[in-house]
């Protein structure tokens, strides 16, 4: 078990009386790309919500580098070392370009990213450092997004579908930039509708739906009708 | 020349409800709640100010060395140990319970110090006088006044030039991202409450010294800080310096018509101003 950076042992999450996951079982191994992919309200983003701990479960349900964290606070897990880059970017609108990457550092995790290493990667938000949060293109917002996360210098990468409403060009060089983002041995979950992207970066991956593992395995060593049926269901 | 001179003082006076207001403010800003026990915050200041002062001898603001930092733990233990535990998308919660707390410090005050009204004595500073252009202008309410800009100028700078000030933007902005960000919220409201008491102290011991002060009169120093606020538009703090003077003027021009009509004037000019521009001069918040 304790192989893993990241253990997630039979988690069930709920919102309510509604539940959202059902024993989720999950690992991400050190320096490990992962895809998690599945359908909308199969459970993928309930699932990072879980790990970051934006949602508190039992705490041995999530197991973080030998550490149970299922019952932490999102600001403990974030000091821990695990970073979420939430769906829809939700960049801090009073912050400026720059402030919103300087806050991702605050929590005074040291290592490889630095504000200069974060605009070697993105030069644009250099130019832009000063411009409101809000003022940015689409994929400007995720790029600082990203940066953001970066900043805190994470074990672990949580990218939560940051294609989402972007133009393929744009999507394209998100993507581009993501093995120089993890090849100083950071582990990383992508989460992402789009199939084939998610299954071309990454080693492994989990298909979800309705809120259940349907289909995990190597990327790439499954038939597009095998995931086509643990996607839909059909 | 004695309408010129109303407008001076008002403007002085316009300092204090700025600070009274400031704190307001910065509590509503970053975290949407309304504190209906404001007004009885400065009151426990201005009497914890008497007694220290009193007790060992100090001059009134030399005394705020002291209940500054007092004001602040009690803000910061406040915020933690129950205003915190008020706050959700619901804002009735805060409000009730701001509102016990409002008559739980009137009624310990009134315990402990009795209802007779009582004054920090200003000493010299409270008769002396410069004469600028044919106005006498007080020294004290002067210093009041400089005192409110360097107040405000201050929380503008932690609030956008310092860590703290950008935890507190980000919260405000987005709760759960800044939790993402490894900002606890909790503390982050302690310390928005800590800083905001702060304040409350020195315009406390202001209050103090310019007017008696017993232990009821602080609702209506909260309605004057309201009113400041509001005039000022919803999270601009040199707004609320704007919206404390154009209230403290129209205080005074009031009372230079007919010495009743003091607070009735800027209780109108306020409902006008709300009618034509509901938010504020210069508002900054949306939503």
């Amino acid at each position: 078990m304790s192989d893993f950076e990241l253990c997630v042992a039979q988690l069930e999450a709920h919102y309510g009386d509604f539940q959202a996951l059902f024993g989720i079982d999950f690992n991400v191994s050190k320096g490990e790309v992962i895809a998690v992919i599945g359908s909308n309200g199969a459970g993928k983003s309930t699932l990072m919500r879980s790990i970051s701990g934006l949602m508190t479960n039992g705490a041995s349900q999530v197991i973080f580098q030998g550490e149970p964290i299922g019952a932490l606070r999102a600001d403990e897990v974030a000091a821990r070392g695990i970073a979420l880059v939430p769906e829809g970017r939700q960049l801090f609108p009073s912050l400026s370009v720059e402030e919103n990457l300087i806050i991702g550092s605050q929590i005074g995790r040291t290592g490889f990213w630095s504000l200069q290493r974060v605009h070697e990667l993105f030069p644009i938000l250099q130019e832009r450092r000063h411009q409101p949060s809000t003022s940015l293109s689409g994929g400007q917002q995720q790029m600082v997004a990203i940066g953001r996360a970066l900043m805190a210098n994470p074990d672990l990468l949580l990218l939560d579908e940051v294609s989402l409403g972007l133009a393929p060009v744009v999507i394209k060089s998100i993507y581009e930039a993501l093995p120089r983002i993890i090849e100083g041995g950071m582990s990383a979950v992508i989460v992402e509708q789009d199939i084939s992207k998610a299954l071309s970066v990454s080693t492994r991956f989990y298909c979800l739906q309705e809120g259940r593992v349907s289909l995990e395995g190597k990327s790439g060593s499954q038939t597009r009708e095998e995931i086509s049926r643990a996607y839909f269901g059909v | 020349m004695d309408w010129i001179n109303s407008i001076v003082q008002g403007v002085l006076l316009g300092g204090l409800y700025a600070m009274i207001a400031a704190g307001l403010s910065l509590i509503f800003g970053v975290m949407r709640l309304v504190n209906i026990a404001h007004g009885d915050l400065i009151i426990l200041a201005a009497y914890l100010g008497l007694t220290v002062a009193t007790a060992l001898g100090l001059y009134p603001l030399i005394a705020l060395l002291i209940i500054v930092p007092v004001m602040a733990i009690i803000g910061y233990i406040l915020q933690r140990v129950i205003l915190n535990n008020t706050l959700s998308d619901d804002i009735l919660p805060p409000l009730l319970v701001t509102f016990g707390l409002s008559v739980i410090i009137q009624n310990a005050l009134l315990e402990i110090y009795s209802a007779d009204p009582q004054k920090m004595d200003p000493g010299a500073l409270g008769t002396a006088s410069a004469n600028i252009g044919g106005i006498s202008v007080g020294l004290l309410p002067l210093l009041m006044f400089a005192t409110a800009i360097v107040v405000i100028a201050g929380l503008q700078f932690i609030f956008y030039r310092t860590a703290l000030g950008r935890a507190f933007r980000a919260v405000s902005d987005n709760q759960e991202v800044a939790q993402l960000m490894g900002l606890n919220k909790r503390h982050v409201y302690g310390l928005a409450m800590a800083l905001s008491l702060a304040v409350v102290a020195i315009a406390g011991i202001f209050l103090g010294m310019r007017t008696s002060f017993d232990p009821s009169i602080g609702g209506g120093r909260l309605i004057f800080g309201f009113e400041a606020v509001i005039i000022g538009g919803l999270g601009n703090l040199w707004g609320t310096l704007i919206g404390g003077v154009i209230l403290g003027v129209a205080q005074n021009i009031g009372a230079q018509i007919n010495p009743g009509w003091q607070v009735l004037a800027g209780h109108v000019v306020f409902l006008v101003i709300l009618a034509f521009r509901p938010r504020g001069l210069f508002p900054r918040m949306t939503g």
